[in-house]
């Protein structure tokens, strides 16, 4: 990618050049006009963040911190406390990326590096399928296929054979934490799969060739030519897919029980943030019951932003100089 | 470097006008005034908006009602009984539509005088999943104490005690309830707050309440509830009776206050509209209601209006009501709905005149 941009770079003076001087109204008039759709973009998200802090202000008010840190969660009493959701999203997405990434990344590595050409083209085909259907049809899906087979199948040997760890223990329901994040990888893996393909493609050829020449097997050349280059690419595909996971509304709350719930058990019905809103904001009556529903938007929008930071911080420890992509 | 930072100026006054522009249009929007009037056509366009119990009714209704006044069309938004008393508060629609009576602290930011008037009745079955479907008998304790968590296997005795000569399995209970807010969770909770003390003072009732820690799982939607309950053997729920006979599920026969039991239908549940204390505003539960074959958990739907109408078009519109509330009970009990009982219909039609234009 860093080398397709070079290219890009290096080749604009040239092009300007060859412009004829007509057309500079037009030339003018284009630059204006990405600038403002491109302004526009960041209009529209402080306006979104405008928007639900306002929203959420009676809340905001009335609750202050407690707001994040509270368990309690009881629109009777007008109480409201986001922690259960918080826990739950950060759950949720934390296991999808655990099924997910491993699967990815090792598709898109057979993809460019392993699979014999006439595999590749219909497995890319493939791939996106996958990513077009619809978050309610796996939804669906997943509410009379999925989850009963894994609470036939799979969920007894995880509990007799992995009981002895906190996590598989508890309650015995089908829909669950755990039923979630396996719909949410299914979710992210053909995201995190095409970009990770694309990134792994602009490795140079020089790389492998080079580590080759130097006697490396098969595995070898992948490991320190071609992921070691591409990792700081990869981890960018990561965070393609944990964005999908956090804001992902519909199959979740289709699969994950929705019960509010803090512990340790994977077992157990949660709730995420973003489920909470889809459940509740149609009968929510009552002005502070509606406002603490924009606060868990506004407290979603947070957590989004503090992930995707978080994850730059990483990048910025990754740029050691032998990953550094040369020009 | 001049002309660049001259076009950018240039470009964020631009934005600036929009964004003026779209404020201004949206504090415009957030004003009154229901929309409508008289489009070329000549008809008076009415707009309802509120719980979507009701909606099937309504769509039945405004169908029928068409061939009878020409001049008036319909349309309604089935949104949650939440949003419906919103947009009536806010007059964005010109009646609104609730699973649940208004509170008086919402009432007290209406504009006007709102006006409850039941429109139909509605049972909510308790539908469960049982290795060969056997027929149950439950009471309101049981059931409060099922949701509450302390009653936890199908064999516990006090099911047992109530269930003689079933055979029942030593299988876990999963309660099942509605996760999104909604007027039959508002409707059970009332139930189980009339029934059971412990239910009263800790979850109380609403369209949302905070369901005991731990205990089962939240579905969306009724056909979530049904549909999970179909999927887990040992899950129990409730639904309106009609989600139950459609997914073809069981469901049980409860205990009235004169302890009958009786399956919900559109009979016992008018029954238990003629027996219950109505009171004038019309803010009432019929949950737990006396009378030998009334069903107790059960509740109206209201429609609410403000007392002083628009002229024509609030003409047009109690007249609907006035005929929604009589002859359309036939129509509407073809969809499951328990038709109003004739002395409520009497009553609503005295409150009905009590209107102004």
């Amino acid at each position: 990618m860093n080398a397709a941009e070079a290219t890009v770079t290096k080749a604009v003076p040239g092009m300007k050049r060859a412009i004829p001087r007509v057309s500079r109204f037009g030339d003018r008039a284009f630059q204006w006009l990405t600038l403002i759709m491109a302004f526009s973009i960041f209009v529209l998200i402080v306006l979104i963040g405008f928007e639900l802090f306002y929203g959420a202000r009676p809340a905001l008010e009335k609750f202050g911190w407690r707001f994040l840190v509270s368990s309690t969660w009881d629109p009777v009493n007008d109480v409201f406390g986001a922690l259960p959701y918080i826990y739950g999203t950060v759950v949720t997405s934390a296991i999808a990326l655990l099924i997910a990434v491993p699967l990815s990344i090792s598709t898109a590595i057979f993809l460019t590096e392993l699979a014999p050409l006439w595999l590749r083209q219909p497995l890319v085909i493939f791939i996106e399928l996958l990513a077009a259907i619809p978050s309610v049809i796996l939804g669906f899906w997943g509410f009379y296929v999925m989850v009963p087979w894994l609470h036939d199948h799979i969920y007894p040997v995880l509990r007799s054979g992995l009981g002895f760890l906190p996590f598989f223990r508890g309650s015995d329901n089908g829909p669950c934490i755990l039923s979630a994040g396996i719909i949410l990888s299914i979710m992210i893996i053909p995201i995190i799969t095409s970009v990770s393909r694309e990134i792994l493609r602009s490795v140079p050829g020089l790389q492998r060739e080079a580590a080759y020449a130097l006697g490396a097997t098969r595995w070898e050349v992948t490991r320190i030519a071609v992921l070691s280059y591409a990792k700081r690419g990869l981890f960018g595909a990561v965070i393609l897919g944990l964005g999908r996971a956090l804001g992902e509304t519909m199959a979740v709350t289709m699969l994950i029980g929705n019960a509010p719930y803090v512990g340790t058990s994977v077992f157990a019905a949660g709730q995420t943030l973003a489920s909470v809103i889809a459940n509740e904001f149609t009968e929510a009556t009552d002005n502070l019951y509606s406002s603490a529903l924009f606060e868990i938007g506004l407290v979603l929008l947070g957590v989004t932003l503090v992930v995707n930071a978080l994850a730059r911080l990483l990048l910025l420890t990754f740029a050691g100089p032998s990953v550094k992509p040369q020009q | 470097m001049k002309k660049n930072s001259l076009s950018i100026t240039a470009v964020s006054a631009l934005i600036l006008a929009m964004l003026a522009v779209s404020c201004s249009k949206n504090s415009g929007s957030a004003a009154p005034a229901p929309s409508g009037g008289n489009p070329s056509s000549g008809q008076i366009l009415i707009n309802g908006a509120g719980s979507t119990l009701d909606y099937p009714a309504f769509t039945k209704w405004f169908e029928v009602y068409a061939a009878m006044d020409t001049n008036v069309q319909f349309n309604y938004q089935s949104l949650g009984s939440g949003a419906g008393q919103k947009q009536l508060l806010n007059q964005t629609v010109d009646f609104g539509a609730s699973d649940a009576p208004m509170t008086d602290a919402s009432m007290a930011g209406a504009p006007g005088k709102i006006l409850h008037l039941p429109i139909v009745g509605g049972g909510v079955a308790i539908v469960y999943n049982l290795p060969g479907d056997p027929k149950l008998k439950l009471d309101g304790a049981t059931l409060a104490e099922i949701y509450l968590g302390t009653i936890t296997k199908w064999n516990d005795p006090k099911i047992v005690a109530l269930n003689q000569g079933v055979n029942l399995p030593d299988l876990s209970i999963i309660p099942v309830h509605r996760s999104d807010g909604s007027g039959t969770s508002f409707i059970f909770t009332d139930y189980l707050s009339a029934v059971n003390d412990i239910w009263a003072n800790s979850v109380k009732k609403g369209a949302s309440v905070k369901w005991p820690a731990g205990v089962g799982i939240g579905a969306k939607g009724s056909e979530g509830v049904t549909g999970q309950v179909r999927q887990l053997p040992g899950a129990i729920g409730y639904a309106e009776v009609a989600y139950a006979d459609q997914n073809k599920i069981p469901y049980a026969a409860i205990k009235n206050a004169a302890g009958q039991f009786v399956l919900p239908t559109p009979d016992s549940v008018s029954a238990a509209l003629a027996t219950a204390t109505i009171p004038d505003d019309f803010r009432f539960s019929i949950v737990n209601a006396p009378g030998d074959k009334t069903y107790p958990i059960a509740g109206p739907s209201w429609v609410l209006i403000y007392q002083k109408q628009n002229g024509d078009r609030g003409k047009h519109l109690v007249a609907f009501l006035k005929w929604a509330i009589t002859d359309g009970q036939k129509i509407s009990q073809t969809l499951d709905y328990a038709p109003l009982p004739d002395a409520l219909q009497q009553r609503e039609l005295k409150l009905l005149d009590t209107v102004t234009y």
